[in-house]
């Protein structure tokens, strides 16, 4: 209450530490630029503008990004409210990374017919005439690229945030885009119009919890700062009840963006109806940034009361890695599948995040503290899934993507190549040795276990193990089924394709050789601030 | 050329080996020749290490070649070192030498074979494999020559595959070899549990400390190592199969040399035995009932070949029976393994010689008066017949003479079993005599014996030399004695009666073995065996060793691997499948609450809500 009887004369303009906020202030400009070329370029030059300006983008807030990282200087930056620590950068750079890749598989216009995954006009009837003139003058969306920036922009920021508001601001900021994007494919119209109606309305419902949440802790603490409320927690002050309703509230809010269970119901509908390469980037990226934002919440603001949520959250852990594998078992459909997959990878993430295993309590010398896990395992889960998504927006029938599983039979058979790549994903998801998932997996598990957290592990591995049946499900059907008269082709990728599963593949590979490197890096990353 | 080369012994025939069985078709044209030249090369520099051991004194013959480390972990170090020394010599003489000659005489009995070069490439491994096992002077080296000459067992056994009988006799082979082989393994971890080495010079050591019990426990597994590759009983049982294999092969493996490996390795052993009289005496019983029960069988046999191969049992028994009267009998068991290596090699060929005149008819009642029709053959087989009774001068006389001698020394049941089998190898040798060579033909209508080109009958007649000049090893001056005596030791036991009186004997009893068989088959002998006694059908059915076998292992085993199918079946697979049937159920169930509707997402959504409250909440005020 001070703060509104301060005199306006003491009003101090804020203070912006340009130079550690520039990634994040590059992508934003960049998105704006964006906007404006949209508005001014003649309508044949936008998708190379469009394409350069992103990537162009990307790559210089990533190698800002990096120097960052190099000169080791943790801050927070901009009045308290973004926190620039080593998880907010490893965050930033993996985002930056999922990020180029995705945009590459958004460029690709030659698995259809010259045309991107994108409709020609959003706002065009499905299946009315004004569609089929659009397809016919080739008009495309190429506002897809801003919006990407824009998210990705929301996304680096909400991993960064100091502070609820800004956290609900960043929420907003990548969720908004993301709506958006989810609504546009080209083919499948109206059920990619439904996905994205019910991720906004199920994620508008979701804010709502948060926002509520935000404002019992507020009520609780008498301040948004992630390190005022960690204080208020330490002196004990306030009413508990306020607080814990708070903190469930917004946990709420924040395993919805997570997919946790049971806030997880969104998930296959949209992943299965957004178009693919916007589905890969979300299952990659939204996952990353929503749970640094957990992670720094509950580690940073909340990490005094860990013994009134640690329960709540291991039951969410359990059931979101139990219902995760189990209800994948039954789907048909390759992306509902992928879904679950990636509900039940957010529960081994879970394993790792109430594991707790932090320096100083349980972790040994040079043994794995819960945030590294949790950024190794990100990192370990972005790249094959992202190059899964890729894979399967390249088998196709006459109606655009053949998903259903069906159609998948006796692709080893058809495309020895590439249904070995998919099945290496897939491996990858099962955490075979040998890839990526695999030292993600034993990173997460170890994480939990020197957390104390075994029970949790012993779930997670028997739900591991329900997970590798529908993942070898798939390899089986594609290489010892018979390949059916009818079978969908497999189209020819241009290089922008070609690039984005080829990132994914090796870095799934190098990531199951030697981990060393990254999980180093991930280590140095080290702790949040406040 | 010194010592220091002698793993060029085994190094040469294994890599002509690998030469012609890696190298395909290009080496059908001259794969016989290179495959004769490697023994050959081998023999001769044999000859060369043997005659530089005899210029040495007794106490320097033995060398140990340090090739270099094979394996190391924990404190277990093994090294692959090879030994030299009077016993191994004599090894590697009797196999590159009588393998040459099978070799020789290969080439001209596979002439017509288009496996040819197959089969020599084979009886290089199996060469190559037995020098290891005899050179190597570590057991578990040893047993890796143990396993190549059970592998080339088994390929040569199954040379012809395409016919049934010699694929399964090759896998009867090697089953019942496995067996034997648990009980080396078994040793050689025993070894380096109790020694941590299983070296020859850490184990003969340290034997003399062992404790009884542990000593008999070695004892009686390497005696079971035995037992399978020298075809003792009770694992007798596939040396008779083993005879579909091509005549070289039973020549070579079954009857000069693999099969005496088991001897080797209980002489070998000797400082093991030295502690422990029960496994010794295990040894001797062993060694005796086989002796007779070979004998037995080679009386019924029909098939030439399976009466020889009766008679190979019964003469390694004679062998092992030695080798368990201990230093009264290694030098014995050893010549006598050398004598039988000349005079059985030298009728398994002869038997390969008639069989390749009679269009491959192996059933001696085809047979009949082929001493006219086979001069060369019937002579040296001759020799190889007088060579096994023990006829002076031949080699047999003084090999086996003096085995009777030391059992009788030994214990007269023993020594009265002995003499026994040598009246049976009277009866049975007489029978394989009179019925292949003398007698009315009673050929099939189209055969027409033949002798055999000259590739066949020289090694033929090398052989016959050496099964009468043989003996010359003991009788000039008991050479053998004074060479062996320093690696396996050597003392004299008295018999009860003077060595003259107990020849005298042998002798007689050999001659009325000879009269019974000379005075029963001296009538005309059918072509279809008659039904015969009991005691006939008993001998035809080797002992019912096979009816043994089936009924208390192969049959219980069966059944066991039933039941465990069926447990798989039924238990296993049933709960895996109800599981993943479980797991499948509720994963429908499930399913059914994603129903599309944004509205229960949200419902579920506040139901959770409300929980994760809840729960908070609850922690807090429990």
């Amino acid at each position: 209450m001070s703060a509104m009887l301060l005199p306006l004369a003491d009003f101090t303009a804020p203070k912006i530490e340009y130079n550690e906020l520039a990634p994040l202030l590059v992508v934003f400009g960049a998105a704006c630029v964006g906007v404006l070329a949209e508005a001014f370029l003649p309508r044949q030059l936008r998708h190379l503008v469009q394409l350069t300006i992103t990537v162009v983008a990307v790559v210089v807030s990533g190698v800002l990004t990096g120097m960052l990282m190099n000169g080791k200087k943790e801050i927070i930056a901009a009045q308290g409210a973004i926190s620039v620590d080593g998880p907010a950068l490893f965050t930033w750079l993996i985002l930056l990374a999922l990020t180029l890749i995705s945009v590459l598989l958004f460029a690709e216009r030659s698995v259809d017919g010259g045309l991107s995954a994108f409709a020609g006009q959003a706002a065009a009837v499905p299946g009315s005439e004004a569609e089929r003139e659009g397809t016919a003058a080739r008009i495309e969306h190429t506002e897809v690229f801003p919006l990407t920036l824009f998210a990705v922009g929301g996304m680096m920021l909400f991993a960064a945030s100091n502070d609820l508001l800004v956290l609900f601001v960043a929420l907003e900021v990548f969720s908004l885009p993301l709506y958006l994007l989810c609504g546009l494919a080209r083919r499948r119209r109206l059920i990619s119009q439904e996905a994205a109606m019910k991720y906004f309305l199920l994620g508008a419902f979701s804010s709502a919890f948060l926002l509520f949440g935000i404002a019992l802790l507020y009520g609780y603490a008498g301040t948004m700062s992630l390190g005022g409320i960690s204080d208020a927690l330490s002196t004990d002050t306030g009413n508990d009840t306020i607080l814990l309703a708070g903190t469930g509230l917004l946990g709420v809010g924040l395993l919805f963006k997570v997919g946790g269970v049971p806030f997880h119901s969104w998930t296959p509908d949209v992943y299965q109806g957004a178009p693919t390469p916007v589905t890969g980037f979300m299952a990659a990226c939204t996952k990353i940034a929503a749970f640094v934002g957990l992670m720094r919440v509950f580690y940073v603001a909340l990490g005094g009361s860990r013994w009134d949520w640690a329960p709540m959250m291991w039951i969410v852990a359990i059931l979101t890695m139990v219902v995760g594998s189990i209800v994948a078992i039954t789907q048909t459909d390759v992306k509902r599948m992928l879904a679950y997959s990636s509900i039940a990878h957010a529960g081994f993430l879970l394993t790792a995040f109430v594991g707790l295993a932090q320096a100083g309590s349980g972790v040994h010398n040079g043994g794995i503290t819960s945030t590294q896990a949790v950024l190794f395992y990100l990192v370990s889960y972005g790249f094959p899934t992202i190059g899964a998504f890729a894979v399967v927006t390249l088998v196709r029938d006459a109606g655009g993507e053949a998903t259903h599983l069906s159609r998948w039979a006796g692709l080893g058979k058809k495309s020895p190549l590439l249904a070995g790549i998919f099945a290496f994903f897939l491996l990858s998801f099962a955490g075979i040795p040998l890839t990526a998932g695999f030292t993600g997996k034993w990173a997460v598990f170890s994480a939990a276990w020197t957390g104390g957290a075994w029970p949790l592990v012993v779930v997670a591995v028997l739900s591991s193990l329900v997970a590798a049946f529908f993942y070898v499900r798939v390899i089986v059907l594609m290489f010892f089924s018979d390949l059916p008269a009818d079978s969908p082709d497999v189209a020819l990728p241009g290089w922008q394709t070609t690039s984005a599963v080829a990132l994914g593949l090796a870095a799934t590979v190098v990531l199951g050789l030697v981990p060393g490197p990254v999980l180093d890096l991930a280590a140095r990353a080290g702790e949040f601030i406040r | 050329m010194s010592h220091e080369l002698t793993w060029l012994l085994v190094a040469v025939p294994a890599v002509s080996a690998a030469i012609l069985l890696l190298g395909g078709k290009a080496t059908n044209a001259w794969g016989h020749l290179l495959g004769t030249l490697a023994p050959v090369i081998s023999f001769a520099f044999g000859v060369v290490l043997f005659f530089q051991m005899r210029g040495k004194s007794d106490g320097e013959r033995s060398e140990t070649v340090r090739l270099f480390e094979w394996f190391s972990v924990g404190h277990i170090k093994v090294d692959f070192t090879l030994l030299i020394d009077p016993l191994s010599i004599l090894f590697v003489l009797l196999i590159t030498g009588v393998g040459s000659l099978i070799h020789i005489y290969s080439i001209g009995y596979m002439e017509h074979d288009e496996r040819r070069r197959r089969f020599f490439g084979f009886l290089n491994l199996f060469i190559a494999s037995m020098l290891l096992l005899v050179l190597a002077a570590d057991y578990l080296l040893v047993f890796v020559g143990w396993e190549g000459v059970g592998l080339a067992s088994y390929l040569l056994i199954g040379f012809w595959q395409i016919k049934n009988s010699a694929a399964v006799a090759a896998k009867k082979a090697f089953v019942v070899n496995r067996v034997g082989d648990i009980g080396l393994s078994l040793a050689v971890m025993s070894m380096w549990a109790l020694f941590g080495s299983s070296a020859f010079s850490t184990v003969n050591a340290g034997a003399e400390h062992l404790s009884k019990t542990w000593a008999t426990l070695l004892g009686l597994m390497l005696l079971l190592a035995a037992c399978g590759k020298s075809a003792q009983v009770p694992l007798q049982s596939w040396l008779l199969d083993a005879m579909e294999g091509p005549t070289p092969v039973s020549a070579l493996i079954h009857a000069a040399t693999m099969v005496t490996a088991g001897v080797y390795l209980v002489v070998r052993s000797h400082a093991i035995y030295a502690v422990t009289d029960a496994a010794s005496t295990a040894v001797v019983i062993v060694g005796t009932v086989t002796a007779l029960a070979g004998a037995i069988i080679g009386c019924a046999k029909d098939d030439i070949k399976k009466a020889l191969a009766g008679s190979t049992m019964s003469q390694i028994g004679y062998m092992m029976l030695a080798a368990g009267l201990g230093p009264a009998g290694y030098v014995f068991a050893i010549f006598h393994l050398l004598t039988h290596g000349f005079f059985k090699a030298n009728m398994f060929l002869g038997a390969g010689s008639v069989m390749h005149g009679m269009n491959d008819d192996v059933n001696m009642r085809h047979y009949g008066a082929l001493r006219s029709a086979m001069k060369v053959t019937f002579v040296t087989f001759g020799f190889g017949y007088l060579a096994i009774l023990g006829i002076p001068p031949f080699a047999g006389f003084f090999s086996k003479d003096k085995i009777i001698e030391a059992a009788f020394a030994d214990n007269i049941v023993i020594g009265l079993c002995a003499l026994l089998g040598a009246g049976i190898t009277a009866f049975y040798m007489t029978r394989v005599m009179i019925m292949t060579f003398f007698g009315k033909k009673r050929w099939a209508e189209d055969v027409h014996p033949h002798e055999s080109p000259k590739v066949m009958t020289w090694p033929l007649i090398i052989l016959a030399a050496l099964s009468l000049g043989g003996g010359a090893l003991y009788f000039a001056g008991h050479w053998i004695v004074d060479w062996l005596a320093p690696i396996v030791g050597h003392e004299e036991e008295h018999a009860p009666l003077s060595a003259t009186v107990m020849t005298i004997i042998t002798l007689a009893v050999v001659a009325v073995g000879i009269a019974i068989s000379v005075l029963m088959y001296r009538r005309d002998i059918p072509r279809e065996a008659p039904a015969g006694s009991p005691i006939t059908t008993f001998a035809r059915r080797d002992l019912y060793g096979d009816a043994l076998n089936e009924a208390l292992f192969m049959r219980p085993g069966q059944y066991l691997t039933r039941t465990l199918v069926w447990l798989d079946n039924r238990g296993i697979d049933g709960l895996v499948n109800g599981l993943a049937a479980l797991f499948g159920g509720l994963s429908g169930r499930l399913r059914r609450f994603q129903t599309g509707f944004v509205r229960s997402y949200a419902l579920s959504m506040v139901f959770g809500a409300a929980f994760v409250v809840v729960a908070l909440l609850a922690v807090r005020l429990s």
